[in-house]
C-alpha cells in the first residue's frame, strides 16, 4: 500500500516536460470557446413553422433566431401549457458558468507554469466535475420547465421532460437539441487536459525505463 | 304511274334535293368562319407547365391591377395568376380595418369610394425602382402605396381644378412627377358657376404635376396648365431620348357639349399635347403662373413655349413612349393604324415653328412633319407596351386581338386574338426603359362564355399571354376583380416587402409593449384606452364608460411573428380594427349608446382565438 502511495507520489511530483505545458496552454485557449460561441441549440418545427423556432444557449445569454423573437414566440407557445417564461434572469448558470470557467482557465496556466504532474490532475478532476456538474443544473433545468406548470393554464399537459440530447416530439412539435461549437470546445480543452496528463505519464515512464 | 310521269316525279325529286342543297349551304354557320381552330393538346400542355406553379413555390413576377370603381388594387403572381392580396385605397375594406380606424379615415376623407385607373410604379432612371406604387383617382385625387407594406400611406386631392381625374398616374423616369388631367372640363377654379352653352369659353381643361419627394415619397400640388375645354384622356412620360417631356391625349378638340359620341366625333384629328416640365417648372420658379383656386397655374396664352399640340386620329385614347424615348405612339381608337411619331421630329418642328396653326395660343405641330409611320396594327387600337428589341404590342379593342409589330420596320408580324374587347395590356416592365418581354396581359372588357356563369355581373378577364417566342401564345384565362384598367408588373426580386412592423419601427405615441401598461384613463368626458392584443388575450377585458363619453381607443397587436394579426371588432358600434403585427391603430367614437357591446378578435389567431373577447360596458346617462 505505502509502495504504490510513494509511487504516486513521485508520480505526481514528476516535473512536466514542454508537450504536456503546451497542451495545457491549447486547452486554456479552447475555454475561450465558452464565450464565443453558443453551448447548446433547441430547434423546434411545426407544421405552421416550416423555417423553426431556433434558441442558442450561450454561457451567459439565451438567444432566439429570427433576431430574437424566436424565444418570446416559444415563450408565447408555452403560456398556453403554464410553463414559465424563459427569461435570462432566471438562469443562474449566466452569472457563474463564465466565472468558473474564467477560473478554469487561470489553474490550467497555473499547471502549465508550475508544471507538476500534481496540478494536471487537479485540474482535470476539477474540470471534470465542473462539466458534468453543469450538465446536470442544465438538465435540472429543463425539467423545472417541463415540470412547474401553472396548474391554472389553459392547456393542461402532463409534466415532461424536453430533450436534453436528441430529437424528441413533443404535441406538434420536432425538438431537436444538440451541444453547439462552445460545448465542443469545452469538451476538447477536457480532451487536452487527459492528453496532457497522459502524455506527461509515458514521458515520465519512458524516462524510468531508460 | 306512265314512264312519262315517272320521269317528271325523278326530275322533281332530283331539283328538290339540288334546292335544297343550296339553300342549306346558305344557313349562317354555328362558328365564325374565321374563327382559329381549338389549340392542339400539346400547346394545352405547354401552357399548363408554363402557367402552374406548384404548391409553396413562388410566382415570378407581381401584378399590380388596377381596380377600376371598386377604388383598390389587386395584387397577382404572374404567371400563376393568383390573386395574392387586396390593397385598398379609396374605398374602405373591413379585411384590413381600412377606413375604420382614424387614420385611414381621415386619408379617405368624406369619400367612400374612389375609380382608380392607371398604377404607376416608382421609377429610377426610367426602370422601376421596386419603392412604391402610384395610382389616380377620377375624384381628382391620387395615392401612394409603400411597396414596403404593401399599404396605402397617402391620398393627395381632390386637387384644386382637377376634375375626372383621368390621364393619371404615370410618373416621369426619375419619380420627380406624377401625372393628372381633367377628363371633363369645368369652369375653374371648381365651385364657380357657368351655364353649359358657355362651355367653349368658360370651361378650361387642366394638365396637373404632382411633386414627389425623393426620399419619402410624400406628394404635393405642383404647378397646371391651363387648356381649351378639351376632354384629356391619358399620358404618359418621356424617357431617356425625351426625358422632360410629358404627354397626354385628347378627345373633343370640337369643344363640343351634348351627345359627345357624335358631338365629339365630327373633327377628324384630335390631339396629343407634348409639354416640356422643365420649362414648366422654370416658369414657375420666374413666377409666371397664376394662383388659381389655391394652385400655380400657367398660361399658354401669356407663358408660350411650355406646351405644343401634336395632331393624332380622332379620339385618340392611349399615349405611350416607346422604351428608348425616341417614339410616341398613339392613334385614333376607331382607326385601323397607329402612328409612330418622332420625337426627333417633333423637336425640329418645334425649333422651326413649322406649325398648322394653333388653339388659343398654343401651337399646333403639322402631322405630315412629325410622324414616322402609320402602322397598319388592325381596328380599335388602344393601348402600346413594348418588349426588348423594339418590339410592340397593340390592344386592339374592336378587333379583340392585340398585335405584336417592330419599331423601325414597322411591320406587323404577329397576331392574337383575345376575349374580348381589350382595353389596356400589360407587358412585363413594358413601359420602362427595359422591357423584360416574357408574359403579357390583356385587360379585357367582357369575359362572357369563357368561365362559369355568375350571374348578370360578369366578371372581367385578365388573359395571360407568352411574348417570349416569334408568335404569342395564350397561356391562362384569369378573372380579376374588377375593374381592372390598367397594370403594371413587377419583376419579384425587385421587392422586398417587410413581415412584420418592427417594434422599434413603431412611433405611435400611444403604443404599449406590456399588458400591464393597458388600461383605462378619464380626462373629463374623455376617456383613453390603451389596448394590447397578443395570443390569445385582449387587455383590457372590459372598458367601462359612461354614456356620452368620447372613447380614444388605442390598438397595439404585439406580436412580433409573422401572419399573427389581430382584429379588435366592436359590435353594434361599425368597428372594426385590425392591427399586423407590431402596428398600433386608433379609433375615437362616442359612446352614444348604453348598454354592453362585446369587442373580440376578428382576425382568426390562435387555438384560443375565441377567447380573445372583452365588454365595452356604456353607463346609461343619470
Amino acid at each position: 500500500m505505502r509502495a504504490i502511495l510513494e509511487k504516486s507520489n513521485r508520480l505526481l511530483d514528476e516535473p512536466l516536460d514542454m508537450a504536456p505545458r503546451g497542451l495545457l496552454v491549447l486547452a486554456t485557449l479552447c475555454l475561450l470557446g465558452a464565450y464565443l460561441f453558443p453551448l447548446w441549440n433547441l430547434t423546434m418545427f411545426a407544421p405552421q413553422y416550416p423555417d423553426g423556432l431556433r434558441m442558442d444557449i450561450y454561457s451567459y445569454k439565451l438567444d432566439g433566431g429570427n433576431k430574437g423573437q424566436d424565444v418570446k414566440e416559444i415563450n408565447v407557445l408555452n403560456h398556453y401549457i403554464g410553463m414559465h417564461d424563459l427569461r435570462a434572469d432566471d438562469f443562474t448558470e449566466f452569472k457563474w458558468i463564465p466565472f468558473v470557467v474564467g477560473i478554469m482557465g487561470l489553474l490550467f496556466l497555473r499547471a502549465a507554469v508550475l508544471g507538476k504532474m500534481a496540478h494536471v490532475v487537479d485540474v482535470l478532476v476539477l474540470y471534470v466535475y465542473f462539466g458534468l456538474f453543469s450538465l446536470w443544473s442544465f438538465g435540472y433545468k429543463m425539467y423545472s420547465y417541463g415540470h412547474n406548470l401553472s396548474p391554472t393554464a389553459s392547456v393542461r399537459v402532463d409534466p415532461f421532460m424536453p430533450p436534453l440530447f436528441g430529437y424528441k416530439k413533443l404535441a406538434n412539435f420536432e425538438v431537436y437539441s444538440y451541444p453547439q461549437a462552445g460545448s465542443y470546445a469545452l469538451g476538447l480543452a477536457a480532451v487536452l487536459l487527459a492528453a496532457s496528463a497522459f502524455v506527461a505519464w509515458r514521458q515520465v515512464r519512458s524516462a524510468r525505463a531508460a | 304511274m306512265s314512264q312519262k310521269n315517272r320521269g317528271i316525279l325523278t326530275w322533281g325529286v332530283l331539283a328538290a334535293v339540288v334546292v335544297a342543297g343550296v339553300l342549306a349551304g346558305r344557313c349562317a354557320p354555328s362558328a365564325p368562319k374565321g374563327r382559329k381552330a381549338p389549340a392542339a393538346a400539346s400547346d394545352i400542355a405547354v401552357a399548363a407547365q408554363k402557367t402552374y406553379v406548384a404548391p409553396g413555390d413562388l410566382d415570378e413576377y407581381y401584378l399590380f391591377s388596377s381596380g377600376g370603381h371598386s377604388g383598390q388594387v389587386y395584387v397577382y403572381g404572374v404567371p400563376s395568376m393568383r390573386h395574392l392580396s387586396t390593397i385598398p385605397v379609396y374605398t374602405p375594406y373591413p379585411a384590413t380595418g381600412y377606413g375604420f380606424d382614424d387614420e385611414s379615415k381621415a386619408m379617405l376623407g368624406n369619400l367612400t369610394w374612389g375609380d382608380a385607373h392607371h398604377p404607376a410604379l416608382s421609377e429610377t432612371a426610367g426602370d422601376y425602382d421596386g419603392r412604391w406604387l402610384f395610382i389616380n383617382d377620377m375624384n381628382g385625387r391620387i395615392a401612394r402605396i409603400d411597396l414596403r407594406d404593401f399599404k396605402t400611406k397617402q391620398i393627395l386631392g381632390p386637387i384644386p381644378n382637377v376634375s375626372g381625374n383621368h390621364g393619371s398616374s404615370f410618373v416621369t423616369p426619375n419619380t420627380e412627377y406624377a401625372l393628372m388631367a381633367s377628363r371633363f372640363s369645368i369652369p375653374i377654379p371648381k365651385g364657380s358657376y357657368a351655364p353649359i352653352d358657355k362651355y367653349a369659353e368658360a370651361y378650361r381643361g387642366v394638365l396637373c404635376a404632382i411633386r414627389i419627394d425623393p426620399k419619402s415619397g410624400e406628394m404635393s400640388p405642383a404647378w397646371q396648365i391651363l387648356t381649351p375645354p378639351f376632354d384629356w384622356d391619358l399620358g404618359d412620360s418621356g424617357k431617356l431620348a425625351s426625358d422632360g417631356w410629358m404627354f397626354w391625349t385628347c378627345y373633343n378638340s370640337e369643344r363640343a357639349t351634348g351627345k359627345l359620341e357624335v358631338t365629339a366625333s365630327q373633327r377628324d384629328r384630335d390631339y396629343i399635347a407634348a409639354v416640356d416640365w422643365k420649362a414648366a417648372e422654370k416658369a414657375v420658379a420666374e413666377g409666371k403662373a397664376d394662383t388659381i383656386g389655391g394652385i400655380k397655374v400657367l398660361d399658354p396664352k401669356k407663358v408660350p413655349g411650355i406646351i405644343w399640340l401634336m395632331p393624332c386620329g380622332k379620339s385618340p385614347h392611349g399615349v405611350d413612349v416607346s422604351p428608348d424615348g425616341k417614339y410616341v405612339i398613339g392613334s385614333g381608337k376607331l382607326q385601323g393604324v397607329t402612328t409612330a411619331f418622332n420625337f426627333e421630329k417633333i423637336q425640329t418642328a418645334i425649333r422651326n415653328k413649322d406649325f398648322a396653326g394653333d388653339e388659343e395660343g398654343i401651337p399646333v405641330l403639322k402631322y405630315e412633319s412629325i410622324k414616322d409611320a402609320e402602322v397598319p396594327v388592325g381596328l380599335g387600337p388602344l393601348h402600346t407596351q413594348f418588349g426588348p428589341d423594339g418590339w410592340a404590342y397593340t390592344s386592339l379593342f374592336v378587333d379583340s386581338a392585340i398585335a405584336k409589330w417592330k419599331l423601325g420596320t414597322w411591320e406587323v408580324v404577329d397576331k392574337i386574338p383575345v376575349s374580348y374587347s381589350v382595353g389596356h395590356l400589360c407587358a412585363a416592365e413594358g413601359d420602362t426603359v427595359s422591357p423584360d418581354g416574357k408574359y403579357l396581359i390583356s385587360l379585357n372588357k367582357l369575359s362572357h362564355g369563357r368561365h362559369l356563369s355568375v350571374g348578370p355581373s360578369q366578371p372581367e378577364s385578365s388573359q395571360l399571354i407568352d411574348i417570349s417566342e416569334e408568335k404569342m401564345k395564350l397561356l391562362f384565362d384569369a378573372f380579376t376583380e374588377p375593374e381592372p384598367h390598367y397594370a403594371q408588373m413587377i419583376k419579384a426580386d425587385k421587392l422586398h416587402p417587410i413581415e412584420v412592423y418592427a417594434k422599434e419601427d413603431n412611433k405611435n405615441p400611444l403604443a404599449i409593449w406590456d399588458v400591464k401598461d393597458a388600461g383605462v384613463t378619464r380626462n373629463g368626458n374623455e376617456v383613453l384606452a390603451k389596448v394590447v392584443l397578443v395570443r390569445s388575450t385582449i387587455t383590457p377585458q372590459a372598458i367601462e364608460v359612461q354614456q356620452g363619453d368620447t372613447v380614444k381607443v388605442a390598438i397595439t397587436n404585439i406580436e412580433q411573428t409573422t401572419d399573427e394579426l389581430h382584429g379588435w371588432g366592436l359590435l353594434d358600434y361599425n368597428i372594426n380594427i385590425v392591427c399586423d403585427p407590431g402596428e398600433t391603430k386608433v379609433v375615437t367614437f362616442k359612446a352614444d349608446k348604453p348598454g354592453v357591446y362585446p369587442y373580440y378578435c376578428t382576425n382568426f389567431c390562435s387555438a384560443l382565438h375565441q377567447e380573445m373577447q372583452g365588454y365595452l360596458i356604456v353607463k346609461p346617462r343619470a
